[in-house]
């Protein structure tokens, strides 16, 4: 407080004050900021160890307030699948790309939902490898240009994107699938609410969380910041709709409650 | 403790139960399976974690996270799983967290067979995964060996947070004999004894993290230089070895697991047939026992290493031994195994005063699968 000021907004405890190595206009920061918001109204940032994952989120060790591994490329949810079993009283969470969980964890993803762990995954898809410059993702929309598809996603040789989250949404187990996006604040207030939702179910023991997030790439989709936003609501909105792809018995009687 | 008859593979994942082994997380593969089969059992009635993973690369990088959340924990498979494994095994040692790997190893390369070999000492031995690390590799000879090194090597392995691999083969997996099992452990529950490194929540302290990942070179160097230390101190204090014959042998037969218990037989035969030969078997392969090696190599007139593989630990061995004395190899490959009788014809043939000339010097006739060490690799490896 300064003076007699009342601060009406602070950085969450859960966040340490590291300047984050994000590009402008990235929207990582913005999704690690409601996570850090997630744990702290929930008072747990004490009791969570995060899972760092290989992209450009790999250092998010550095800027979350709590205990942090940092995974081999894709391995994410099976790492957080041995500290669960380790810590079944901790909050143990995810943080991954779409190349980390669409492409090499393919496998770890479908079988940690399967097993419905008792965790929670924030799924980041900005279609795109960020962090090795550019390239082509499972997640890229067709006739995407990126380094590694210069002539635009071909999808009769690279197939069509993976939607992920419906693609889970199959199996029995899982208590809370959901895609969000960060594009406006009305749908960072709708993100903010599902973050919540994914922590609570996994508080509650009822298995299995994720939330999609539909997110920025400015750089390497080669837009300004406020274009990047632009394209996330005009070219991925229509490939990715939002929504709640599983909700389980229990998560509903949770949700209600 | 009376002893009882146990089938190798369940007497390790019972050596690790009593050792307290808190969580195991594993994949079927023969001839390893019975030891997840039994901890499939064991481990829930304990009220521990067991779980069968998608697959070994899922399986290891539990363990990983096990490891980090500060757990006893283990894996086990046989070789091509644990080529699957190989990536979080560089990160395990990178991240210095303890964890136990059993490797049942098997015939390769490829899917191969199910038969015993150990091939795959140039993996286990030297790193197998990127970057340089150096896990503990401890190799029974048999089922009461591999308890008792089962049991030994949680604490190997939070001693150095490092990983300790049990380095056996189908054979060992696969055999039964008269064991006496060390007595089951009490243990602290996981998290309650704070080591400074386990990721538990930071409750009440600061938070910690667990990674691999060091962008400068200089802070990568500083991980390299401290990852060497912890591999010296390991060579310093941890070489594991055992003779028989070996301090006045003329010829010493070097072997190790279950290619030592086979050339034991030859050796004693040999021995009582009035040949001074010697069965020198490390125990630990790495640290390889290479000053012991060469203490006895400048003793020795000749050595004679036989493998279960195209002549692996032979590099380290001449590393040890090759200025001073010659070294015969005796091999045999693809699960093949020799009867004692070939290594006994191995032994005569390379003994310095019977079967050859002496030291090397005139021409000998070989048995079939061994050859004299001399000239170059490619007239080493062309095998007739
Ligand atoms: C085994 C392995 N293969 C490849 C890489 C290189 N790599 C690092 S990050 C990355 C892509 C990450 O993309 P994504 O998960 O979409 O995250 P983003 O950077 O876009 O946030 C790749 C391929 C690696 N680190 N490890
Ligand atoms: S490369 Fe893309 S995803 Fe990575 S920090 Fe920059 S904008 Fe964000």
């Amino acid at each position: 407080m300064i003076g007699n000021l009342i601060p009406v907004y602070e950085r969450p405890h859960a966040l340490t004050e590291t300047v984050t190595h994000y590009c402008p206009g990235c929207t990582h920061g913005l999704i690690h900021k409601l996570v850090a918001e997630t744990l702290d109204e929930m008072g747990v940032t004490e009791q969570t160890i995060g899972v760092a994952s290989v992209g450009c989120s790999v250092f998010s060790y550095n800027y979350f307030n709590c205990d942090f591994a940092s995974a081999a490329h894709g391995r994410a949810p099976a790492m957080a699948t041995g500290i669960k079993r380790v810590h079944p009283d901790r909050i143990v969470f995810t943080y991954q790309g779409d190349g980390d969980l669409a492409a090499i964890g393919t496998g770890e993803i479908i079988h940690t939902a399967a097993r419905n762990e008792n965790i929670t995954v924030i799924f980041v898809n900005n279609g795109i490898y960020g962090m090795t410059g550019g390239q082509m993702a499972p997640t890229t929309l067709p006739g995407m240009k990126t380094t590694s598809s210069p002539a635009g996603r071909d999808v009769k040789l690279t197939g069509a994107p993976i939607r992920m989250s419906e693609m889970l949404a199959t199996l029995d187990g899982p208590a809370f699938i959901a895609r969000r996006s960060v594009h406006n604040p009305a749908n960072v207030n709708r993100t903010r609410k599902a973050i919540r939702a994914a922590f609570e179910a996994q508080r509650q023991g009822l298995g299995f969380s994720i939330v999609e997030i539909l997110s920025s790439c400015p750089v390497n989709w080669g837009k300004t910041p406020v274009d990047a936003l632009k394209f996330i609501e005009d070219g991925m909105l229509p490939y990715y709709p939002l929504g709640d792809f599983k909700v389980s018995e229990a998560m509903k009687a949770l949700l209600r409650a | 403790m009376a002893r009882e008859l146990w089938k190798g593979n369940e007497a390790i994942a019972e050596a690790a139960v009593r050792a307290g082994l808190e969580a195991y997380f594993g994949y079927p593969i023969t001839p390893q399976t019975e030891l997840l089969e039994y901890l499939a059992v064991r481990m829930p009635a304990l009220g521990r974690a067991f779980l069968q993973a998608e697959s070994e690369l899922a399986a290891i990088n539990m363990v990983y996270g096990a490891a980090v959340a500060g757990a006893r924990t283990m894996t086990s498979s046989s070789s091509p799983g644990v080529s699957l494994m190989q990536e979080a095994l560089s990160y395990i040692a990178a991240t210095e967290v303890p964890m136990v790997l059993v490797d049942m190893m098997r015939g390769g390369p490829g899917l191969g067979n199910l038969a015993p070999t150990q091939a795959d000492y140039f993996q286990l031995v030297k790193g197998g995964g990127h970057g340089d690390y150096r896990p503990i590799v401890l190799a029974p000879d048999s089922v009461q060996e591999a308890v008792d090194l089962t049991y030994v090597s949680f604490d190997l392995a939070e001693r150095y947070r490092n990983i300790v691999i049990i380095a056996a083969d189908g054979n060992i997996g696969q055999m039964m004999e008269p064991v006496e099992m060390p007595p089951l452990r009490e243990r602290p529950p996981v998290g309650s004894v704070d080591r400074g490194w386990e990721l538990t929540g930071a409750v009440g302290r600061p938070r910690r993290i667990a990674h691999s990942l060091n962008l400068s070179p200089e802070e990568m160097a500083r991980v390299n230089a401290s990852l060497q230390n912890k591999a010296a101190a390991i060579a310093a204090h941890e070489v594991r070895y055992s003779e028989r014959f070996a301090e006045d042998a003329d010829l010493l037969v070097v072997a190790f697991g279950s290619a030592a218990r086979i050339a034991q037989t030859a050796v004693r035969q040999a021995r009582e047939e009035g040949l001074n030969v010697g069965l020198f078997r490390p125990i630990s392969l790495f640290p390889f026992p290479t000053d012991r090696l060469a203490h006895l190599a400048t003793r020795a007139q000749r050595l004679l290493v036989v493998e279960l593989n195209a002549g692996q630990m032979l590099e380290d061995v001449r590393l040890a031994a090759g200025a001073y004395a010659p070294i015969d190899f005796f091999g045999r490959m693809g699960g093949v195994l020799p009867m004692p009788d070939e290594i006994y014809d191995a032994i005569r043939s390379a003994y310095p005063h019977v079967g050859g000339n002496g030291n090397g010097k005139g021409k000998r006739s070989l048995p079939a699968g061994m050859r004299p060490l001399t000239g170059s690799w490619s007239e080493r490896m062309s095998l007739n």
